[in-house]
């Protein structure tokens, strides 16, 4: 049976091919990632092999295939963040999160990522916390906003 | 804040007398005593924190008397451009620049500047160099310098607010062009004008509309698609225009699209960019309402559709052919050559105009002031204005605009105020990753088109990131390799194998291991992959790499030979020392190695074990300011030494 969040998005469209990609982004913006199930109905729906939607979205760096945490970290590595030491800042989030880029923390609270430049560059080194730009980050900033994100989920529980 | 005066209208304008009419309505609704607290919302002031500044202003004109509320109003704008000083407050219409403004500034700007018209002193701005304070926004350097065209509004209208724009004559050559022009009189504009594609390449726009219009004509259908794929690291000038001035694109690309005779047309966006793909679906919608777009645009029987579709992080698309693939709902790989240009065979099979987003914002303008005025602007071979992102190890970081033609000295030392921290200049990296690195010697070089590619750079979109000595070239050419590496598709072996050894080799190199013969080695492969490659990523992937060994040579040597790194910025061959005299005892480094490589108690000296240490350099960045006690020395440390 299709996932009703699916079945809210698929009617927006035609069910042509050109279509393909603006329906993964959407499905990708309501699921987190792109489930294996709602792939195959997408490839129904614009009418090409499920390898084909495979193919498309693998070749895109935007399209994730599995769940990503509930923080999203992604670090700008643009030309100008590079050189004010952005890479400290990936080292540091594998230090602490104890997974690779990309990937998420078991608990499935962190993902962070690398991204080629968020275009803005007067703020180097950027990070882009769920969605929300911090300027002139460093080694320790980036400590201060694990702690902030960790107390947070704390006290949500709570 | 206009909207709150003038009533959106929501009958469409079907004359250029309506659009004159509603302009004046526009203008006069607008109270000529009326003071504007400009506040700038680009992505940089914003993740500095300006959307607090601008709830903080509001609520403080709300709590101050009635007479602040009379004569003031908030507005706010795209990307002022100087960045690096934000949050910019801009007091119009006396132009008072504040920057680096805080909520808590808020109660007083209103109390001083608006209500008693006085300056604040603290926030204005101060020229590093004379020390002279400067009150208004045109008479600072980094301003008074610029020749604004294509940017003129951005920092000036709400770009959320069409009426805004047409206030300023948006949409003038639009209605110009369609209701007093003919299609062939517009391409004529545009080839008097010699503008040249502001994506990088520098074709000729004129020409590609020229043969772009005979395509069509043949066919009897086309489209005409707007490149905002701003893949470029270090590149922020498409995103800006965008956000800032989105009507402005717009204009342009119906224009466009009324000169060839395209009904439907594209804007492809980075995914990236998601305050400029609203601001764009704003600007579409505004448009439509007015009669602007869609039906019968101004009632001329002309009709035109656009759409956005958002990029999904490929850099490749912002190659024509895979840009076009990408829309269709396909995998980004550029077409091989021998091939029709787009502009014959392009997006579903149909004659395609693609342009970058400053080419088509310079049209309206073009339209409106005529080929023969942006001609005069710039050198013989470029002409008009070049926009940069200026950005890297500069004082003044942001969005510039300047005539084609000026040098890169009076870019970098007179508009970005020379180098951060007093360093020395090293190098300057324009055309992003298939540009080139050039060094001092090229300072008087003049930015044009073809000085740069003979300099073995090129225009590319408008990166300009700034090098100083704290940066390693062959770290940069690494960074950049390792860049087109990911990006490559993969369709051409050269591209992706032969970066992918050049890569291995910078590696060996920044981490100590690289052998003689690797320079020739790196030379020879790079060639190759700039030869044997399809698309303009892999003809000019080896370029960062090829000139920073033209000119920057000593510096893999150095790695090479004596394995250093002049710049101490490659890890695996610097290490860092603690200083017993200097050292304080405050035990913050040793809390904050991740390794615990620091032994020491409160008040003695701290001890860095070098058989621990990973070179994160977090206790050089911890060290308080006060003892400066961490020290990063080149060379590798072993056991024992400290």
């Amino acid at each position: 049976m299709m996932d009703e969040r699916l079945e809210k998005i698929l009617p927006r469209y035609e069910g042509k091919y050109f279509e393909l990609i603006p329906v993964l982004q959407e499905v990708q913006q309501e699921f987190g990632y792109l489930p294996e199930p709602e792939m195959r109905e997408v490839a129904k729906f614009v009418g090409v092999v499920e390898s084909k939607v495979y193919a498309v979205a693998t070749f895109y760096e935007q399209f994730k295939f599995s769940p990503q945490g509930r923080n999203k970290i992604v670090v700008c590595m643009g030309t100008a963040c590079h050189l004010k030491a952005s890479q400290r800042i990936m080292n540091e989030l594998e230090r602490k999160l104890y997974v690779k880029p990309g990937e998420t923390t078991a608990d499935m609270e962190f993902t962070y990522n690398a991204v080629n430049c968020v275009g803005a560059c007067a703020l180097a080194p950027v990070v882009v916390i769920n969605d929300k730009y911090h300027p002139s980050m460093s080694v320790k900033k980036i400590n201060k906003k694990l702690e902030e994100l960790d107390k947070e989920r704390i006290n949500s529980k709570e | 804040m206009i909207i709150e005066n003038t009533k959106e209208s929501t009958s469409k304008l079907s004359s250029l007398k309506d659009l004159n009419d509603f302009r004046k309505k526009i203008i006069s609704e607008q109270s000529i005593n009326e003071i504007e607290i400009i506040i700038c919302h680009g992505t940089g002031c914003i993740a500095n924190g300006s959307e607090d500044v601008t709830k903080a202003i509001k609520e403080a004109l709300i709590a101050k008397d009635t007479k602040a509320k009379v004569i003031s109003k908030v507005k706010t704008t795209g990307c002022n451009g100087f960045c690096s000083r934000g949050p910019l407050v801009v007091i119009q219409p006396h132009g008072i620049f504040y920057q680096k403004v805080l909520p808590d500034d808020a109660d007083e700007i209103i109390e001083r500047t608006i209500i008693h018209q006085e300056p604040i002193t603290r926030l204005l701005y101060d020229e590093p160099k004379t020390g002279e304070t400067i009150l208004k926004e045109k008479e600072i350097p980094f301003y008074k310098l610029q020749n604004r065209v294509v940017l003129q509004n951005i920092g000036k209208i709400d770009p959320t607010n069409i009426n805004d724009t047409i206030a300023i004559g948006g949409y003038h050559a639009l209605a110009k062009a369609i209701l007093s022009m003919t299609p062939d009189e517009v391409i004529c504009e545009i080839e008097k004008s010699e503008l040249r594609g502001r994506g990088g390449a520098g074709f000729p726009t004129g020409k590609k509309w020229r043969s772009a219009l005979h395509a069509i004509e043949k066919g009897k259908s086309g489209y005409v698609v707007v490149n905002g794929d701003e893949g470029d690291p270090g590149a922020f000038m498409d995103r800006t225009i965008m956000e800032g001035d989105p009507h402005a694109v717009l204009e342009g690309l119906i224009i466009g699209a009324y000169a060839l005779g395209a009904k439907e047309g594209f804007f492809y966006v980075r995914a990236e960019y998601p305050l400029a793909i609203h601001h764009l679906e704003i600007a579409m919608d505004q448009a439509r309402k007015l009669g602007l777009l869609g039906k019968n645009i101004l009632n001329t029987g002309f009709s035109f559709e656009a759409r956005i579709n958002r990029g999904a992080g490929a850099f490749v698309c912002g190659e024509s052919t895979a840009l076009v693939l990408s829309i269709e709902g396909k995998r980004g790989m550029p077409k091989a050559a021998p091939r029709p240009r787009t502009t014959e065979i392009g997006l579903f099979d149909k004659p395609t105009l693609l342009n970058n987003v400053k080419t088509f914002a310079y049209v309206p303008q073009i339209i409106n002031r005529g080929g023969n005025w942006f001609a005069s602007v710039g050198t013989e071979g470029s002409k008009g204005t070049a926009v940069f992102a200026l950005t890297g190890m500069v004082n003044n970081c942001g969005l510039i605009e300047v005539p084609m033609g000026l040098t890169i000295r009076e870019i970098i030392y007179d508009i970005g105020g020379g180098i951060f921290d007093n360093k020395i200049f090293k190098a300057v990296q324009i055309g992003g990753p298939s540009g080139g690195c050039l060094s001092a010697n090229f300072l008087d070089t003049p930015v044009d088109y073809d000085s740069l590619k003979a300099a073995g750079s090129m225009m590319g979109s408008g990166g300009m990131v700034v090098m100083d000595e704290t940066t390693c070239m062959v770290d940069v050419a690494r960074y950049f390799l390792d860049f087109t590496r990911k990006e490559s598709c993969g369709q051409c072996t050269l591209c992706k194998l032969g970066t992918k050894q050049m890569l291995n080799i910078l590696e060996d190199i920044v981490d100590g291991e690289g052998q003689s013969g690797d320079i020739d080695l790196l030379i020879e492969i790079g060639e190759a992959v700039n030869a044997g490659s399809l698309c303009g990523l892999g003809q000019s992937a080896a370029n960062p790499v090829l000139t920073t060994i033209k000119y920057f040579k000593e510096e893999y040597e150095a790695h090479i030979n004596e394995k250093c790194c002049p710049a101490l910025a490659c890890k695996k061959l610097i290490s860092y020392r603690i200083i017993d005299a200097k050292c304080g005892g405050c035990t913050i480094c040793a809390k904050a190695c991740p390794v615990n490589a620091i032994t020491g108690e409160k008040k003695l000296v701290h001890v860095l074990d070098q058989s621990k240490c990973i070179r994160c350099g977090v206790c050089f960045e911890k060290c308080p300011k006060k003892y400066r006690a961490v020290e990063c020395i080149p060379g590798h440390l072993s056991e024992g030494d400290n």
